[in-house]
């Protein structure tokens, strides 16, 4: 019965979206004041009944129900309670209903609490978000139903990929898919400004808490996306230039350019044509994101669907959307009216050279990450691997990074080049000092970008706290609390990866039962090896003592056998100090009874997460000081009267 | 120093064209290189690639060719895709799913003895994982019996 009620809420769902859409547009078109009135409350509803559409699907898979296809082919009874749960949506249909039920829901939050944005605006950017909804219901229901049933059901299910039961990624795509569904509703913003003829800077502050909160968690995302590869794939590397990771990496890019430049629009009423463009841009990143991930189109570590017929359904949704945006973009962008001028020394123009520095970069991941595909259509197989990726994007990120001490230090409008040029001499001589110290001390150990990376990370980290210099701290306002944590939390990021790819020390050995080894300081001491049998798995399991100066632990890296699907997995073992981590892994068993046991000490690696996460909280931080008076203010005036704007102004 | 008020849009404009053509001129530069990427052991004897230089080599592991080296982290192995065979040599914790007669792409380069050191190896990392590049090959680890799409 609780497939059926999905299913039924779904196709509701799916209808009234249609209706949303329709009223949206006939209201708009011939200016019928009682169909636009009917927009909110059918926006309401339908996230309702997505919710419950999606709760459903969850409590099938809670319950085991193996009479659903859905259930039967990806989870299992004996699975532990976790990964039943994230198990319904840790596979292609539960995904997409997962994107769909946050779009309603963001759909409903819309039509709630938004309170800024013109009418005609907001209903036009409702029905943007409904005739984005409509495709993937179209999607669900047609080529993906989640309900679909099993007759005669089978007595257990498949299973989940092994590689999936991990605690992080149960949160992991959810995370990652509110990003990309935030980043669709500053898409409807742009749509409905477009719409309207109203791309202002009022309509930049209703769209800026949607592209902020979809940065933070893309951010999020993908810092825990990396640290998940990191520890689980047992090869100590954290990013691999994977077209999966490169599909979360483009929209957080793009979602990057445009806070700065809604940041810019929403301040100072510039850069009008060029923000309604990079809301077009994020949302179809998000969308080729998904089409990389869901369309099985790239075969790789993560993608674990094949299924051609999906990918060129959601082909034909990114065309349409993309297509439509970009026509309606270019039938407009005519009447947008230019927005305010600023000089060449000023925050805007290095705002536009972040701008144009990421856009750059995300030119060159797509064109990487799809070039393989394209040569593939021709019969030609072609991989592009790191050394790609490194050699392109490593020199232009280091470049942002230099733009982005100097963006913080410089007026708004206009700006004296010598006056700049004076607040930077810190951050500069800190940099020379650096550059000074690390070629004595690690004269010809360290690559170029490794080098700079650390260099410029000094940099970045005293510029950007340079702003907080002579200002009261207690009366300076959250969001400038944010941008300097956010800007810090980079530094720390690029000085973590460029430690661990230049202070790394690696040892590979085969190791017998009391053997011990001496490795970047670290004595580790081969104790035992035993088996052990966990929940659905059993496992070979060493213990290594480990010991640096006084410090001791026990590591215990496994190697891990799944009986549903048949899968080996290593589990490494992981040991955290303050500055770095030692990492072993236990390879196979050799004939002759010894063990290979891989060990890295990496100095400072833990700083590539702890700067991700800096980064979410600097966002953070910014929308609640971005946000909170009008919250407060909505709060208070409860759902009286709609604004109309002048609160903000 | 100051933009003509009426231009600034315009050089706005110029300068995002700019960009977007300078990242797709770099990427086909890096890409000119890069698209020599992989290689099948047929590829790497036909073309030749210079010692040292990074890069894929995708095929099958020879039946019979596998062999330990006395220090337990070190394998020999031949890789073929049917009309070449490379010997290659890898130090580490081969994948899970890595044996003879199974599909696997190196990642490292060639030393100047023509043996492929590599670095890091991607096997079937599940029953339902190829590597791309090798999708389409079947290969008989004991008639040694290949075949390519």
């Amino acid at each position: 019965m609780i497939a059926e009620l999905g299913l039924a809420a779904l196709w509701m769902a799916a209808a009234l979206a249609a209706l949303q859409l329709l009223f949206s547009v006939l209201g708009l078109a011939q200016g019928k004041a009682e169909l636009l009135s009917g927009v909110r409350p059918v926006a309401i509803a339908q996230g309702v009944l997505v919710l419950l559409a999606f709760l459903c699907l969850v409590a099938l898979f809670w319950r085991s129900d193996m009479s659903v296809a859905l259930v039967a082919l990806n989870s299992h009874s004996a699975k532990p309670w976790l990964y039943k749960f994230a198990g319904a949506w840790g596979n292609h249909e539960g995904s997409m209903l997962l994107w769909v039920t946050v779009m309603g829901a963001a759909g409903a939050a819309v039509a709630l609490f938004e309170r800024a944005l013109r009418r005609d605006t907001h209903m036009a950017t409702l029905g943007a978000q409904a005739a984005i909804s409509l495709g993937f219901y179209a999607f669900l229901l047609f080529s993906s139903n989640p309900f679909a049933r099993l007759d005669p059901a089978p007595r257990d299910g498949q299973g989940l990929n092994p590689l999936l039961q991990d605690p992080g990624l149960a949160f992991h795509p959810p995370t990652l898919y509110f990003g990309y569904v935030g980043l669709s509703v500053a898409f409807s913003f742009a749509v409905g400004a477009l719409v309207t003829r109203r791309v202002d800077a009022l309509f930049a502050r209703a769209m800026r808490p949607w592209v902020l909160a979809a940065w933070v968690l893309l951010t999020i995302g993908i810092t825990a996306g990396s640290y998940w590869a990191y520890y689980e794939l047992g090869w100590g590397g954290w990013w691999f230039w994977d077209p999966v990771e490169n599909a979360s990496l483009m929209p957080w890019l793009a979602a990057t350019a445009l806070l700065h430049s809604v940041t810019v629009l929403a301040t100072r009423d510039a850069l009008r044509a060029w923000t309604v463009m990079l809301a077009v841009v994020a949302f179809s990143m998000s969308m080729v994101g998904t089409f990389l991930v869901r369309s099985g189109i790239l075969t790789s570590v993560h993608a674990f669907a094949v299924d051609p017929e999906r990918g060129s359904f959601i082909l034909a949704l990114l065309a349409i959307y993309i297509g439509g945006a970009l026509a309606l973009f270019a039938l407009r962008v005519g009447t947008v009216r230019e927005g305010a001028q600023f000089e060449l020394v000023s925050r805007e123009a290095l705002l536009v050279v972040n701008n144009l520095l990421l856009t750059v970069i995300l030119g060159v991941v797509l064109i990487g990450t799809l070039y393989p595909l394209m040569t593939e259509a021709f019969g030609h197989k072609v991989s592009v691997g790191p050394p790609y990726f490194d050699r392109i994007a490593g020199p232009l990120a280091l470049a942002l990074m230099l733009a982005m001490v100097a963006g913080p230090l410089t007026r708004w409008r206009r700006d004296r080049a010598g006056v700049v040029g004076g607040r930077l001499i810190w951050p500069l001589l800190a940099m020379l000092g650096a550059g000074a110290v690390l070629g004595v001390l690690a004269h010809g150990r360290l690559s170029l970008l490794s080098f700079f990376g650390l260099v410029i990370a000094v940099g970045v980290a005293l510029g950007s706290v340079i702003p907080l210099f002579k200002r009261n701290l207690r009366r300076t306002p959250l969001f400038v609390y944010g941008m300097v944590i956010a800007h810090l939390g980079c530094a720390v990021s690029i000085a973590g990866m460029a430690s661990d790819s230049a202070f790394t020390t690696e040892k590979l050995i085969a190791m017998a039962p009391g053997d011990r080894v001496e490795s970047a300081g670290w004595t580790l001491h081969f104790d035992r090896v035993a088996p052990l049998a966990g929940d659905n798995w059993i496992a070979m399991q060493a213990d290594v003592s480990v010991s640096r100066g006084g410090a001791k632990a026990v590591l215990h890296p496994q190697s891990r056998f799944f009986t549903s699907p048949p899968t080996t997995t290593t589990e490494s073992a992981i040991l955290t100090r303050w500055n770095g981590q030692l990492y072993v892994v236990l390879g196979e068993q050799l004939e002759d009874g010894r063990w290979q046991m891989r060990i890295w000490w990496k100095p400072f690696v833990t700083l590539i997460w702890l700067g991700g996460l800096m980064i979410a909280l600097g966002g953070v931080l910014t929308l609640i000081g971005r946000e909170r008076r009008g919250w407060m203010l909505r709060l208070r005036k409860g759902s009286a009267a709609r604004g109309t704007g002048e609160e903000w102004a | 120093m100051a933009m003509k008020k009426k231009h600034q849009r315009l050089v706005l404009a110029l300068i995002a064209l700019v960009a977007v053509i300078g990242a797709g001129l770099l990427a086909a530069s890096a890409l000119k290189d890069e698209a020599a990427y992989f290689y099948t052991p047929e590829d790497a004897k036909v073309k030749g690639v210079e010692p040292g230089k990074a890069i894929r080599l995708g095929g099958m592991v020879v039946g019979g060719s596998l062999k330990k080296q006395a220090d337990g982290v070190t394998i020999a192995f031949d890789v073929t895709d049917g009309k070449a065979v490379v010997p290659a040599r890898f130090t580490g914790i081969a994948p899970d799913l890595f044996r003879e007669g199974s599909g696997v792409v190196a990642e490292g380069s060639f030393d100047r003895n023509g043996t492929f050191i590599a670095t890091n190896l991607l096997a079937k990392h599940d029953e339902r994982y190829m590597p791309r590049e090798l999708e389409g090959m079947t290969y008989n680890a004991t008639s040694h019996e290949m075949k390519a799409q």
